[in-house]
């Protein structure tokens, strides 16, 4: 299942993140061909070849940038969000630092498609080196008459909040404010960063729309599943004997991933649970692997592709820790603008802590999922819906592991 | 205009309109923190949960504006369950410290616990714990841990004084108001932020521990500290004579008023009443002969007065008057003029120190009723009056209010006047060193002791009620003047405030066809 490599294709060179590098692996060419197109031929195109937002929510691309109003005059801005945040996940800083100008020819392309004269790439504070290798890219590209010539590139550095890569929170740091989400409507193809109509997709989406220009739609579709074209790049994590990152069809089943890819489970060597698509999405027990790992896929398992962390946990490992640990994190990361999400996510940390911590009480595991519920789908963003997916499966799917450990 | 239903009542709104305010048209309350009609949509408290019909689950309603046809529903299962989740979700980390929090009794999370919470409380962890009894600036103390998180005093200093000094600190269940460093919250209108915090979280440090709230009455006044006239409620404690060292006044809230104030009132008004309970009030009529001060009773200090103003001649008499004095006084005053064929008469004093003003509320004219004083037709030259008494052609020189000394007119010339008029009369709430040198004095009511008009720098003429009884044997200066016009023999003078305001407007064009009634609560405008 191991399909052609497009994103990671250039991994192997030493020198990939160089200009003449991409240029020698067909780099700018799709930038050619897509000067020669109308914007609406590009986004048309790349709708047809149903690229979904690798980020994490999985949205339609091409329809995303179709939002953006057809008679607005003023400046609209390119966002690529290069905030990587989500919990094994680690795609976005390989691109950043192995294939940047990938994601400069995609943006060139996109902005096109919506007209926009300006980008903006907020990448995260900790990523340092991605960062260096980015910004020298973007030099390169300035030098070598890509950019400044329509299109004009910033690059800004978060300063490690998660809940900057959420895309209005994203946009509130990059105006300079407190990276608060912002209340919806107005979305941000209508009112975006500074007022202005703004397209926010992430690195890895971007990355692919040269291929789409180069060799069309149709043959991106076919790569993947009916709803979700393309390959995507896995980051596999845990307890598995290679972790690291796999480019890899989206329609590739978990199982083909962890044991075909990944080498196998790691620890004890037998499969306890999965999270598939980032610390955000509900857990796999070791019986639900064999779903394919794109949007829908697994979206019909009751999980989600999320920005395609895989995070693999063998029979070693504790649940009511992890769940502890990946609550402790919702907590530290709320941002505190919404009631239900800043007040349980740390409510629901301390009854974690205290049940593994064999101070738990009879009724915590049920108070946990009745709060979990209750603030699910209440929230200005979806950060707390993504805590709400580990909190309710974790316990629903390992309840007993649980109860173990609370004192009769 | 889209048309909706709310819970089965159908209304007609202004485009652009929420369904908070479209729900409020037909009567119904959707409870919320964060959403205040002054300020941006912050939609974070998520109270304000409502059901639409043909949306999957139920949306804030602070950030919906109404659409023709919507249909929504606000007690719905659903609705309130999410309400009694979002009270529960406020109140886990609140110290629950009613009993000695002095928002208790006015908190909205009281009102919203009994109404939409009422749930069995079910956190048994440690709360969160942060900074309390955080002065914030001269006015306004905070106590974070009450603190609901809302964002209006933070929206408020952003958005309305534009001065910025709050923010909210550190994330999740850590988040916290705060000062940016080296800031304080001393911007002119910094008590508004305790008014719109709807929790115990800011406080007023004038107002705390003073008196429960339950024990104070509101009455509709306005603002006398400047020409706009601000409408505010006063808030009594009569109930609890006791407390707050005999303090009656408690204090002063603003009134909402879409053409005069809106939701807010500054400072310098909001603190400015201290006057009214202060001991520097004049309470009885009292006669000075050198440094002996003779307190005397209404009768004998009304013909004494009216005495003198019968001996002197006309063109021997003249009036300092106050555009702090209601229009109903200052009518009984342009009565008294015309009885007597007095013209000497003026009644704007230069203040010593320019008023401050600025592009929101604060006028630069300290006084509350400068138009209306023109209008009655008051207007004269203080400096040439004042020259005449020093040039002893005035025997008797009526001064309202003012402190002559503490103005921009020359001190030597105020003492030389003063000292050249036979007989100086006083009228005003409190002593001065005009006062002082006064041969009669003639305590006057303060604004919040009886009903009155005042004239706003826009024209609106609005009404201030009585909240309290005078102080002493303190009188209206319509009461003083028609006590005067009587002993001097003129026809019968009204025995109320609002008949007073009658005869005015019978008189004055600008005031004709006005009446208590008309004016209302929110005031109206003259004819000019």
């Amino acid at each position: 299942m191991t399909a052609e490599k497009l994103l990671t294709r250039n991994f192997g060179r030493a020198d990939s993140h160089t200009l003449r590098a991409y240029l020698e692996s067909g780099g700018y060419t799709a930038w050619q061909k897509a000067q020669a197109l109308e914007p609406a031929a590009i986004t048309e195109e790349v709708k047809q070849s149903n690229l979904r937002g690798l980020g994490g929510a999985g949205f339609p691309t091409g329809t995303k940038w179709s939002f953006i109003p057809k008679h607005h005059t003023g400046p609209v801005y390119l966002v690529i969000n290069a905030d990587e945040g989500e919990p094994g996940t680690f795609k976005d800083r390989y691109l950043l630092e192995r294939e940047p100008h990938a994601l400069i020819e995609g943006m060139l392309i996109a902005a096109r498609a919506i007209r926009a004269a300006k980008g903006f790439v907020y990448i995260r504070g900790e990523y340092v080196e991605p960062w260096r290798r980015f910004s020298a890219a973007v030099k390169e590209a300035y030098d070598a008459g890509y950019l400044g010539r329509g299109l004009d590139v910033v690059v800004h550095r978060g300063a490690g909040a998660y809940i900057c890569g959420e895309e209005t929170g994203l946009i509130s740091s990059l105006e300079g404010k407190k990276g608060w989400p912002k209340v919806k409507p107005p979305f941000p193809a209508i009112k975006g960063a500074f007022g202005m109509p703004t397209i926010v997709n992430n690195v890895e989406t971007i990355c692919h729309v040269p291929h789409i220009i180069n060799r069309g739609a149709a043959w991106f579709a076919s790569l993947g599943t009916k709803t979700q074209g393309g390959t995507r790049i896995f980051s596999v994590s845990g307890r598995v004997r290679k972790p690291g990152i796999y480019e890899a069809s989206v329609a590739i089943t978990l199982r083909a991933l962890i044991y075909e890819l990944a080498g196998g489970v790691a620890g004890n060597g037998r499969l306890k649970a999965v999270v598939p698509g980032g610390s955000s999405a509900a857990i796999l027990r070791a019986d639900e692997i064999d779903v394919t790992a794109d949007v829908d896929g697994l979206r019909n398992a009751g999980t989600m592709a999320g920005s395609a962390g895989v995070i693999v946990m063998d029979e070693t490992v504790s649940i009511p820790e992890a769940l502890m640990v990946v609550a402790r994190f919702y907590a530290h990361e709320s941002c505190g603008q919404c009631t239900p999400c800043r007040e349980s996510t740390g409510w629901i940390y301390q009854m974690t802590k205290r049940i593994v911590e064999g101070r738990g009480r009879k009724d915590d595991l049920d108070t946990i999922l009745d709060v979990a519920r209750r603030g699910a789908g209440t929230t200005i963003c979806a950060f707390y819906d993504g805590a709400v997916g580990p909190y309710i499966s974790y316990i629903e799917k390992f309840r007993a592991e649980f109860e173990a450990l609370i004192p009769n | 205009m889209p048309r909706l239903t709310i819970n089965g009542g159908e209304v007609e709104v202004p485009p652009g309109t929420n369904l908070i305010e479209a729900a409020r048209k037909v009567g119904v309350e959707i409870p919320h923190y964060c959403y205040h009609p002054g300020l941006s949509v912050a939609g974070q408290c998520r109270l304000c949960m409502v059901d639409i019909e043909k949306t999957p689950r139920p949306t804030i309603a602070c950030n919906t504006q109404a659409a023709e046809g919507m249909v929504v529903w606000t007690e719905t299962d659903r609705v309130k369950e999410t309400r009694r989740s979002v009270m529960e979700f406020h109140l886990i980390n609140h110290p629950l410290d009613c009993p000695v929090c002095d928002q208790a009794g006015e908190c909205w999370l009281q009102i919203y616990y009994m109404k939409h919470g009422l749930y069995e409380p079910r956190m048994m962890d440690e709360k969160v714990h942060k900074p309390k009894a955080v002065p914030l600036g001269p006015h306004v103390i905070l106590d974070a841990e009450r603190c609901i998180l809302c964002s209006r005093c933070v929206r408020f200093c952003d958005e309305i004084t534009g001065t910025g000094e709050l923010g909210i600190f550190h994330r999740g269940d850590h988040s916290e108001i705060g000062l940016f460093p080296g800031r304080e919250l001393a911007n002119k209108y910094s008590g508004n932020v305790v008014d719109i915090c709807p929790v115990g979280a800011l406080t007023d440090r004038d107002f705390r521990f003073q008196v429960r709230v339950w024990y104070l009455d509101a009455t509709k006044s306005v603002c006398p500290g400047c020409a706009r006239g601000c409408n505010i409620d006063v808030h009594v404690n009569r109930r609890r004579p006791h407390h707050a060292e005999g303090r009656r006044v408690a204090r002063l809230k603003p009134r909402v008023n879409a053409d005069v104030n809106t939701w807010w009132i500054c400072d310098a008004g909001r603190y400015g009443f201290t006057f009214v309970d202060d001991k520097t009030r004049l309470v009885t009529p009292s006669r000075r002969d050198g440094e002996a001060v003779t307190d005397v009773a209404w009768d004998q200090a009304v013909s004494a007065v009216a005495a003198a103003l019968e001996r002197a001649a006309p063109g021997e008499v003249a009036v300092v008057a106050s555009a702090k004095m209601a229009n109903e006084d200052l009518w009984a005053l342009r009565r008294l003029l015309v009885h007597r064929g007095i013209r000497r008469v003026g009644f704007r004093i230069p203040p010593r120190v320019p008023g401050d003003e600025d592009a929101f509320l604060i006028k630069a004219d300290k006084n509350p009723n400068s138009l209306g004083a023109e209008l009655i037709g008051l207007e004269g030259n203080v400096r040439d009056l004042l020259a005449a008494a020093r040039a002893r052609q005035v025997k008797v020189l009526w001064i309202f209010g003012h402190d002559l000394f503490e103005s921009a007119l020359p001190e030597a010339d105020v003492a030389a006047a003063l000292r050249g008029a036979e007989t100086v009369i006083f009228t005003g709430t409190s002593a001065n060193a005009t006062s002082e040198r006064a041969r009669w004095v003639l305590p006057a009511a303060a604004w919040v002791e009886r009903e009155g008009t005042y004239t706003n720098f826009q024209g609106r003429v609005q009404r201030f009620r009585r909240a309290v009884e005078p102080l002493g044997q303190a009188l209206a200066e319509w009461d003083i003047l028609g006590r005067v016009l009587q002993a001097l023999g003129a026809e019968a003078t009204p025995p109320r405030a609002e008949r007073w305001f009658r005869e005015l407007a019978a008189a004055v064009p600008a005031f004709a066809g006005l009446t208590y009634q008309a004016i209302g609560d929110a005031g109206v405008m003259v004819t000019r």
